[in-house]
């Protein structure tokens, strides 16, 4: 009889009528547990551009409401998340997924339902094959790889070693980055692993180090790993090019790092990393300076490539909403797919039938620390 | 005529299974009531080692990740029905069960509870690292039951949701009604016997090992079932399912709903499965209020919630 009570309890918190002239948008974050740190930002971020937007009248007059629940990363609650915003907040389109587990559980209520959605996580299979109701705003590993890889081509690499991360980002993109690294010339000489959770990497750096023929390594990871293998390659003083991920592309990095053991560090990152540094005509840098002055003054901290993506994934949508003239999921789905030159903080977006992404490399810049800052690499 | 607590409670949950959803104002408390049969399952299988065997197992999410595993990977590399995936799940969950319990479950005490919880993590870190096979941890899409299908080809059209809704309250009223008959078996009285004083069952000439390895395999069979069912009902799983926190969440529903009694388990699993849903609005504290909750009950309703309140009413009576 108590679940009777717990579901009369429920029925009373969810049945808030919604009122007339309000559009409502769902979101499923990790603004909690393992990928805290990558949905704490992206929660933060949909919530100031909510009131941002609702201050400035709406969309098209009418109120914009965000359902957002936290599924501490869960996948099994994600997709309990996504059902309950399809079914009973009655919601037209849904942003979330931090994590790529997350995303798929949506991904499978959100393609059921009919419901636009737009994924924050960065694994190939969530766009390809492409499903008609989901899109993504972050660049694929894939992508990742293949900026490192141009890079390391222009600078004459061809035999490297890889330190990756056993965690899902780390797994992901180690996998992509082996099955590219042919199209450049590269090989893949050393292959190390390591625990996201491991305090030393020490002894795989030393394998990697003493390899034959090794000429750079790259450490495909997020999290607080990078950082742990960024201090043992400078105590090792293994003294070759060293590229990270966009997995570390903030400032968070190079704190945990040590600007020291940063130095000279190499990753493709987004243009919000270095605003300063962007030409005056570079079509990113009125939204890119907007939503890093705004982000700033509201949470006190430094805006990172994460809450990037939810900026990205609420720009796409609002702008999808305003062109359809109407907030009806299917009407949605075709003016998200229409979206053409749409500049956001990680890339120019534009989407097609058969590129639900809608970025290219130009997206990515590559960027070095010196002296402990961001620098572009031209 | 006093109904007893076998007919008590398959009767309750019946009712509860059928006329919940006169109460639903939308289609998404068919999902909850259906994640709450799953874990009510597992649930039930914890009562049987914990509540009348008086083993504990810190690894039983380890079963429910074979079970769910078992469904993603069979249909797609030995082309098996995923109905009969299941049943393969729950073949290699006993095995397992039989080959760590024998030599365990002969030494008395609590050896079980670190031997359970080496081996989930064990494989926790194989689904997690074998990537060629399980695809690691970013999960691994599960095939369709079929049997949705099946059942609209007959004439009875359900949506997603009510058909799980239904397929879990069935499979879990069996599992419960076997459960309540092993309890009021000779096998289920000597559980208890040996829960009670294991030398004293020793003298009467009990096989005390053997005993608790039968309740270790049938609450195997039982974490490993449930896990089939969520694979399947998600269509995609990851190696969370088979994750320390998972097994956790098992036994803290057992012991809050009361550890010894079927019905009081499935409420914990109950409680457990709504709290989060209905603290989407203190998410932060989610964690605060669940603990909090566990204190209070352990502190004053140390059997658990259900079978304390049932012995206050009863003791009002007598």
């Amino acid at each position: 009889m108590k679940t009777f009570l717990t579901t009369t309890a429920l029925v009373a918190l969810g049945l808030a009528a919604p009122a007339l002239a309000e559009i409502r948008i769902g979101a499923s974050i990790s603004a909690t547990g393992p990928a805290a740190f990558l949905g704490d930002p992206e929660l933060k971020t949909l919530e100031m551009l909510v009131e941002e937007l609702n201050a400035k009248g709406g969309i098209n007059g009418e109120e914009i409401v965000l359902v957002a629940y936290d599924d501490n990363g869960d996948p099994n609650k994600a997709r309990t998340f996504a059902t309950r915003l399809v079914e009973d907040d009655e919601v037209v389109a849904i942003i979330g997924g931090t994590t790529t587990g997350t995303t798929m559980s949506i991904l499978a209520v959100a393609e059921d339902a009919e419901i636009p959605f737009i994924s924050l996580a960065g694994a190939i299979d969530i766009i390809d094959p492409v499903k008609p109701f989901t899109f993504k705003t972050p660049h694929t590993d894939r992508m990742a790889c293949q900026k490192i890889f141009e890079d390391m081509q222009k600078n004459a690499i061809t035999k490297i070693g890889m330190i990756s991360g056993t965690d899902g980002f780390g797994a992901s993109m180690q996998a992509q980055c082996k099955a590219v690294a042919p199209d450049y010339g590269i090989e893949i000489v050393a292959d190390e692993t390591y625990d996201p959770k491991d305090a030393d990497m020490t002894a795989q750096l030393t394998k990697i180090k003493g390899t034959e023929g090794v000429q750079a390594v790259l450490n495909p990871g997020f999290g607080q790993g990078p950082s742990i293998v960024t201090r043992n390659y400078k105590q090792l003083d293994v003294g070759l090019p060293f590229y990270q991920s966009h997995g570390v592309a903030s400032d968070g990095f190079i704190e945990l790092a040590g600007a020291e053991a940063a130095e000279g560090v190499r990753l493709p990152g987004t243009a919000l990393l270095v605003a300063g540094l962007l030409a005056a005509d570079d079509p990113q840098k009125p939204v890119v300076d907007a939503y890093k002055a705004a982000f700033e003054e509201k949470t006190g901290t430094p805006v990172g490539t994460f809450g990037g993506y939810a900026h990205d994934a609420f720009l796409i949508l609002t702008d999808a909403i305003a062109r359809a003239g109407e907030a009806e999921p299917a009407a949605i789905r075709d003016a998200i797919e229409a979206t053409t030159g749409l500049a956001g903080t990680t890339g120019v977006y534009s989407f097609t039938a058969e590129d639900h992404l809608g970025l290219d490399l130009s997206a990515f810049r590559m960027l070095e620390i010196k002296g402990g800052q961001w620098t572009l690499v031209e | 005529m006093r109904l007893t607590v076998k007919s008590a409670t398959l009767l309750g949950l019946v009712a509860l299974i059928a006329l919940a959803p006169l109460f639903f104002p939308s289609g998404f408390y068919y999902r909850v009531g259906a994640l709450i049969f799953v874990n009510g399952l597992a649930v039930t299988g914890i009562v049987i080692l914990t509540g009348w065997a008086g083993q504990i197992s810190l690894g039983h999410a380890g079963f429910a990740g074979i079970g769910a595993y078992a469904c993603a990977l069979a249909p797609v590399h030995w082309g098996l029905h995923p109905a009969l995936a299941v049943v393969l799940g729950a073949g290699v969950s006993a095995v397992l069960a039989w080959l760590v319990g024998r030599p365990i479950l002969r030494l008395k005490g609590y050896y079980l509870a670190v031997a359970s919880l080496g081996m989930g993590i064990l494989i926790s870190m194989v689904l997690n690292n074998e990537r060629a096979l399980t695809r690691g941890p970013d999960g691994i899409e599960v095939a369709e039951l079929g049997l949705r299908a099946v059942l609209k080809d007959a004439g009875l059209e359900l949506s997603n949701g009510q058909f799980w809704y239904f397929l879990c309250g069935l499979v879990l009223l069996a599992g419960a009604w076997l459960a309540l008959n092993l309890h009021d078996s000779p096998t289920g009285r000597a559980l208890r016997a040996l829960h009670g004083s294991e030398v004293a069952a020793r003298t009467v000439g009990m096989d005390v090992a053997r005993l608790k390895l039968q309740a270790f395999v049938i609450s195997a069979v039982y974490a490993s079932v449930s896990g089939s069912l969520l694979a399947l009902q998600n269509k995609f799983i990851t190696p969370d399912v088979a994750g320390f926190m998972h097994s956790v969440e098992m036994v803290t529903m057992a012991v809050l709903g009361g550890v010894g009694s079927v019905f009081g388990a499935i409420f914990g699993a109950a409680v457990l499965t709504l709290l989060p849903q209905v603290l989407t609005v203190f998410a932060e504290y989610e964690q605060l209020v669940l603990g909090a909750v566990m204190v209070l009950v352990m502190i004053f309703l140390r059997e658990g919630v259900v079978p304390s309140i049932l012995r206050k009413i009863r003791g009002g009576g007598e």
